[in-house]
């Protein structure tokens, strides 16, 4: 009765009120997403519009020829993906095994809570930082000089930051009675792991592992000191030999390099950014695809 | 007595770090019987069923102290194998908690971790834990469809065959029918009674009725008079507790005036 009362007619002026507002408040909303899209859908329509000139067979796939004004980037192209399968090689075993350590070992002690502290801070060290530490103990230190090692090396410690705490982060999202039901049935705790806990935190893992390979391949700095090419016109001999890389590549055909054809400059960057955009869409295809089988 | 004991417990007393769970607990549990252990919440009937195959060592700082004989080895001695006495002492849990894999896969789990590899050796044992947790005709035709696709009180089933799988001595049931339908439970407590020809189970219950129908011996566990920390007070067979128990809480406690 009371709600009868109260539900009349003011009642219902003021439902239209409310929608009212809600459009507003989505209206906002909507206008608010638009503004941060249009500069991203605008950088990428314009890179696209420009650069796709420049995209044929030759350009993928020759080397670069008259002062790189000609010619192809494939020793740019052949030079990033090695990098980022170097960067892979070393960051994953040791990325996946220390968050393994950390999520399901290490106990709360003062070390694992430095440990995790140091994870956070080199997460946020600037890139140039690293590709000067690889300078020093990779190229001079170790001896490695500026090569796809050293390279490789530094692009994987810049990384592993990310793919530890995005695999810790997926481990510990398994539930913990998983472990114990394991444990319950005779399993060893490795066993446990391996078998029922891993299956189920790996599409995050692969998905933190891709999104860090993804910055690797598109950092300039590190690489700027420990491996990259000014100009090679040819593949790499062997893993202590430099090479060109698409970023760095970019950086140098934009600013060091006087009568560059935009073209080809808008060209390598939509190389780039092509080779970036479908490993992330690779990303989001296991995420989503795994998201829906899991059903915890 | 005829029956032979399968766990004798000798003033056990249990803590989670600094705070005492269990004070001084003697038991003796019968071989291939139900023993149901009942009493209030919080009393501790949960950290006494996991001090059986010692799943309380998986949390940080727990100590037991007394005695656990499995077959008059006590399994708090040093150089216990506590991973081999956990398949020898299997358990299933309160929610049922399949893999989120096969039905296939969930059964093998346990045999594969214990070293068997050989796929048609692997069906076989499949099969007849299935079959053991009287699944077998349900899920047959589903073996590869994922296990939580069942119904709750089929996973929980697909979890008693998960532990019959790694041919376990002992069965420890920790509430096991408490999220499922009365029809599910009913079936539950048919396979139990089945079972207990060959396995010892040990079953916590809040169902008095359940532990009245389904079990050979009651434990009744209580908080000790200080409130705080659990013991068993009472321990008889089954229909002797419920009809003419010793201890007047028990009574309290059976007949629905306590707890
Ligand atoms: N992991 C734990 N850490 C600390 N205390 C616990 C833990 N598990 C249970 N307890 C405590 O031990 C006592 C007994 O709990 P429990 O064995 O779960 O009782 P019951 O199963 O009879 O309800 C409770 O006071 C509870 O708070
Ligand atoms: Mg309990």
């Amino acid at each position: 009765m009371m709600l009868g009362i109260l539900a009349h007619k003011p009642a219902n002026m003021n439902t239209a009120r409310r929608y009212a507002v809600q459009r507003l408040g989505f209206g906002v909303l909507i206008l608010a997403s638009l503004l941060v899209v249009a500069p991203i859908l605008f950088v990428i329509g314009a890179i696209i519009a420009r650069g796709v000139g420049a995209i044929n067979w030759e350009f993928l796939t020759a080397m670069p020829r008259d002062g790189m004004k000609a010619g192809g980037i494939f020793p740019a192209i052949v030079g990033t993906l090695l990098l980022t399968l170097g960067t892979a090689l070393v960051a994953i075993p040791f990325g996946v095994g220390g968050a393994i350590y950390l999520a399901e070992y290490a106990r709360d002690t003062w070390l694992t809570r430095a440990i995790r502290l140091a994870i956070v801070n080199l997460a946020g060290i600037p890139s140039v930082v690293y590709g000067l530490f690889g300078l020093g103990l990779f190229v001079l230190f170790l001896g490695f000089g500026t090569s796809i090692v050293a390279g490789s090396l530094t692009l994987a410690i810049m990384t592993l930051p990310v793919i530890i705490s995005t695999s810790e982060e997926a481990l510990r999202s398994v539930p913990v009675e998983f472990r114990t039901v394991s444990a319950s049935l005779g399993g060893t705790r490795w066993q446990g792991i391996r078998n029922i806990v891993l299956p189920q935190a790996l599409p995050g893992i692969i998905t933190g592992v891709i999104l860090g390979l993804l910055r690797a391949g598109g950092e300039t700095a590190p690489i700027l000191f420990t491996v990259a090419a000014f100009f090679l016109p040819r593949l790499p001999q062997s893993p202590l030999d430099q090479t060109m890389a698409l970023p760095y590549h970019l950086y140098v055909i934009s600013t060091q390099v006087p009568g560059m054809p935009a073209e080809i400059q808008y060209g390598t960057a939509l190389v780039l950014l092509a080779l970036v955009l479908s490993l992330n869409v690779v990303a989001t295809v296991i995420r989503s695809y795994f998201r829906r089988k899991r059903q915890w | 007595m005829s029956t032979m004991l399968k766990f004798q417990v000798d003033h056990l007393s249990f803590f989670y770090g600094a705070k005492r769970a269990l004070t001084d607990v003697t038991l003796a549990i019968p071989e291939r019987q139900i023993t149901a252990l009942i009493g209030p919440s919080g009393c501790g009937k949960s950290t006494f069923l996991r001090c059986l195959n010692r799943m309380n060592d998986t949390i940080h700082g727990t100590r037991a102290e007394g005695r656990v004989l499995l077959d008059d080895q006590d399994i708090y001695a040093p150089g216990t194998d506590v991973v081999d006495l956990r398949r020898r002492v299997g358990m299933v849990f309160q929610r049922p908690n399949p893999f989120p894999q096969s039905v296939f896969e969930n059964v093998a789990f346990g045999p594969r971790v214990l070293g068997t590899t050989s796929r048609s050796e692997l069906e076989g044992i499949v099969e007849a834990s299935l079959r053991g947790a009287d699944l077998w005709d349900e899920v047959k035709d589903g073996l590869k469809k994922d296990a939580l696709s069942f119904s709750l009180g089929q996973q929980q089933r697909l979890c008693i065959a998960r532990v019959i799988a790694v041919k376990p001595e002992v069965i420890l049931m920790d509430e096991p029918c408490s999220a499922l339908d009365p029809i599910s439970t009913l079936r539950v407590e048919d396979l139990m009674r089945e079972l207990a020809r060959n396995y010892t189970i040990v079953i916590v219950t809040h169902n008095m009725q359940q532990a009245s129908r389904a079990s050979d011996t009651t434990a009744m566990m209580m908080l000790t008079d200080d409130r705080k920390s659990g013991t068993v007070i009472e321990v008889g067979e089954t229909k002797q507790v419920f009809t003419k128990p010793q201890d007047k809480r028990t009574e309290g406690y059976v007949t629905g005036r306590y707890g």
